[in-house]
């Protein structure tokens, strides 16, 4: 605005300009700080542990503060081919007896040996000698060290402590995806027959997927039959969807494990329609298929749910005016009515999808061996491993895939158009 | 859905194919829980219809699985009733506060960045819940609340608030913003105006939000692995450790209350829905 028009100004003499803009702050920091107690609440107890997440699966400190003074040294190890200098070899034995006196070597061998292969022997070698003080340490370091074992003279040993000396490394991500870093610090490949996470990460998606598939496939007509009854008839169905909805998962995964048990109700009636004989009754449980069929059920609401919100307000005259226009059902379906439930499917699809891939209650109480998903492999590694950097990092993995989904699903639907109920 | 009397024969095929499909599927949804019931009151170890029970014979259905769950002396299903009744309803309280006043925050039209505080404040809901017990397991074990139950309490308003924060701001998506000037204009403080005029309108949302907030605290079972000690186990808990190790009919039991109490739920939350909707008045 140019300062040769003339002004409008409030009662009390402020430019109306001004004194809007004040009042627009105002509102906008009442809005904010209704919100800031939870939006405090959840970065503190959930958003930074995340990050806390993602630093524990990076983490490698443990070797650099064991070894300071051995890889200041090897800052002046140029020449990578052939044995460190001798102050590399001091470094090493000073901060190796700094290690022993407080107990800490053991840690050290078992660390170094995960690098490579040999290392626990010759350091517990190296420890019996300085125990015996047998080592003078006023002599050539590199010389006595070379001559307890043949392995100190093999400069790739050298090079493995080298490799450990950055604070972060991310060989954990590689681990979830069954690589590592090679000798040459290039990343190879797990053998074949041990490739057991990259196994776990195609069944998780496969899982996922057809679960998402068989739910839309179901949940679609029961949908569209709710969304076109009267509501009398509709409120009454409704309960079918409903109460699984409400009931808890574990009272739903129990009636499955009854159900699909070998001597259960589902297995009577193959063998009632002689479907198969009653001696050779199939093992429906503790496999894929028993994780298919309990997943399904108990996700199905999720798919009904925004489908029937869609579908409801659709209006059943465009129906009639594409059969009116000669189109048969089948042609007014698939042309008009279609079509306009695409933003259900997505939400329906989307929301199934995401919460199939990281189910982790049902699958390890009915998957068995072969059902079981990444989500299990994380808590495994939670519970009875204690690897925590690992199971972190595998848990950041499937949340980028879930993150990215979400993004989609807020793109197409929008958070805040998710409907409950 | 009676059909048109001038319908095809294959069109007519077609729609009892459909209600057939439609038939199959609600009975997929709904049978599994009515396998429950019976068994339930089976007077043997097994988990199979005994041939008394199929006979109907009076003395093959007891009450003893009920008497155990309640009476049984190495039974842990009071403590972990009583735990959970108290972790879910602090949880819900605590959700209800914390998650209207986002919603309210929210709904202004003034609220900056509300796209991505709305994507944050829902995100809980969206991360697998292995993913969140992880996280808030390191976060109770450095802040000293791992194996308590305000550790717990404070996890489930963590995965309770997303409910009340969608369930609310959808209510106040159909308020009429003119009542609480009205209110202003005629001397009312704010405070005075939300207890008086906006809670009213606003409480069938935040109920129903309540109502999901209280659930998920019932009935969630991954956080509460992570963090509970022997102490702090919840019915979700018992149940889990019950299915793994072995099937026992008490587990049936246990499973035909926790049923009874999602009906009563279900009842409750449709006819906040109804009385919402009137309130809003949308008809339908």
């Amino acid at each position: 605005m140019s300062s040769e028009t003339k002004q409008i100004l409030t009662t009390d003499g402020i430019p109306l300009e001004v004194s809007l803009k004040k009042a627009e702050k105002k509102n906008k920091i009442k809005a904010f700080l209704l919100v800031a107690p939870l939006l405090l609440f959840l970065v503190i107890t959930y958003i930074f542990p995340i990050g806390d997440m993602f630093m524990r699966s990076v983490d490698d400190r443990m070797v650099t503060n064991m070894l300071p003074k051995t890889f200041k040294a090897m800052e002046k190890w140029e020449n990578l081919d052939e044995l460190p200098p001798e102050e590399v070899y001091r470094g090493f034995y000073e901060d190796y007896k700094l290690l022993a006196e407080n107990q800490q070597h053991g840690k050290l061998g078992q660390r170094l040996n995960k690098e490579k292969n040999g290392f626990n022997t010759i350091t517990k070698k190296l420890f019996r000698q300085i125990k015996r003080k047998k080592i003078d340490e006023s002599a050539s370091l590199k010389e006595q060290i070379n001559k307890l074992h043949k392995r100190w003279r093999d400069v790739e040993y050298w090079q493995a402590i080298k490799r450990t000396a950055p604070p972060y490394t991310a060989s954990k991500y590689l681990k979830g995806m069954d690589m590592y870093f090679a000798a040459d610090g290039s990343i190879a490949q797990v053998d074949e027959d041990r490739r057991i996470h990259r196994i776990l990460w195609l069944r998780t998606l496969e899982i996922a997927f057809f679960v998402t598939l068989f739910c839309f496939f179901m949940g679609y007509p029961i949908a569209h039959l709710l969304a076109t009854l009267p509501m009398k008839y509709s409120n009454l169905l409704m309960i079918c969807v409903l109460l699984p909805f409400w009931t808890s998962l574990l009272v739903r995964t129990a009636s499955w494990m009854i159900l699909l048990q070998q001597q259960g109700i589902v297995n009577d009636f193959f063998v009632m329609i002689g479907l198969v004989t009653d001696d050779n009754r199939p093992e429906m449980m503790y496999n894929k298929v028993g994780t298919y069929v309990a997943m399904t059920q108990i996700l199905l609401p999720f798919m009904v749910l925004p489908l029937y919100s869609v579908m409801k307000t659709i209006s059943p005259s465009l129906m009639r005016a594409g059969k009116s226009l000669g189109g048969t059902p089948f042609v007014a379906f698939w042309k008009v009515y279609f079509p306009l439930t695409i933003p259900g499917i997505g939400a329906g699809c989307l929301l199934v999808f995401i919460l199939a891939i990281g189910y982790y209650i049902t699958p390890a109480l009915v998957g068995g061996a072969s059902g079981t998903l990444i989500s299990n492999q994380i808590a495994f590694h939670m519970k009875t491993t204690l690897d925590w950097s690992f199971a972190s990092a595998m848990g950041l993995m499937l949340l980028t895939g879930v993150l990215v989904i979400y993004w989609i699903y807020n793109k197409l639907v929008g958070v805040d158009n998710i409907k409950l109920g | 859905m009676a059909l048109p009397s001038y319908t095809e024969t294959r069109y007519r095929i077609w729609h009892y194919i459909y209600i057939a499909i439609c038939s199959f599927v609600f009975f997929f949804l709904i049978a599994p829980l009515f396998v429950i019931f019976p068994l339930s009151f089976n007077a043997e170890e097994f988990l199979v219809f005994s041939e008394g029970m199929k006979n109907l014979d009076p003395d093959a259905f007891s009450l003893r699985w009920y008497k155990d769950m309640i009476y049984g002396t190495k039974n842990p299903w009071g403590l972990a009733a009583k735990n959970s009744f108290i972790i879910a309803i602090f949880a819900t309280i605590g959700s209800i506060i914390l998650g209207t006043l986002a919603a309210l925050g929210l709904s202004s039209r003034h609220m900056p960045y509300k796209g991505i505080i709305m994507a944050t404040l829902i995100s809980p809901m969206i991360v697998p819940l292995i993913i969140s017990g992880v996280a808030i397991f390191f976060f109770m074990a450095k802040a000293g609340l791992a194996a308590t139950h305000t550790g717990i309490v404070l996890a489930h308003i963590i995965l309770g608030t997303p409910f009340v924060v969608i369930t609310v701001t959808a209510t106040l998506s159909g308020f009429d913003h003119s009542v609480t000037r009205a209110a202003a204009s005629l001397g009312s403080n704010p405070v005075n105006t939300f207890m008086k005029i906006t809670l009213p309108l606003i409480l069938p949302g935040v109920i129903s939000g309540g109502l999901f907030a209280f659930v998920t605290s019932f009935d969630e079972v991954v956080v509460v692995l992570f963090l509970a000690g022997l102490e702090n186990t919840t019915i979700p808990v018992q149940m889990w450790t019950g299915l793994r190790e072995q099937l026992s009919p008490t587990i049936l039991a246990v499973a035909t209350c926790l049923i009874l109490l999602s009906t009563l739920i279900l009842v409750s939350a449709e006819l906040l829905r109804r009385r919402s909707e009137r309130l809003r008045g949308i008809n339908r």
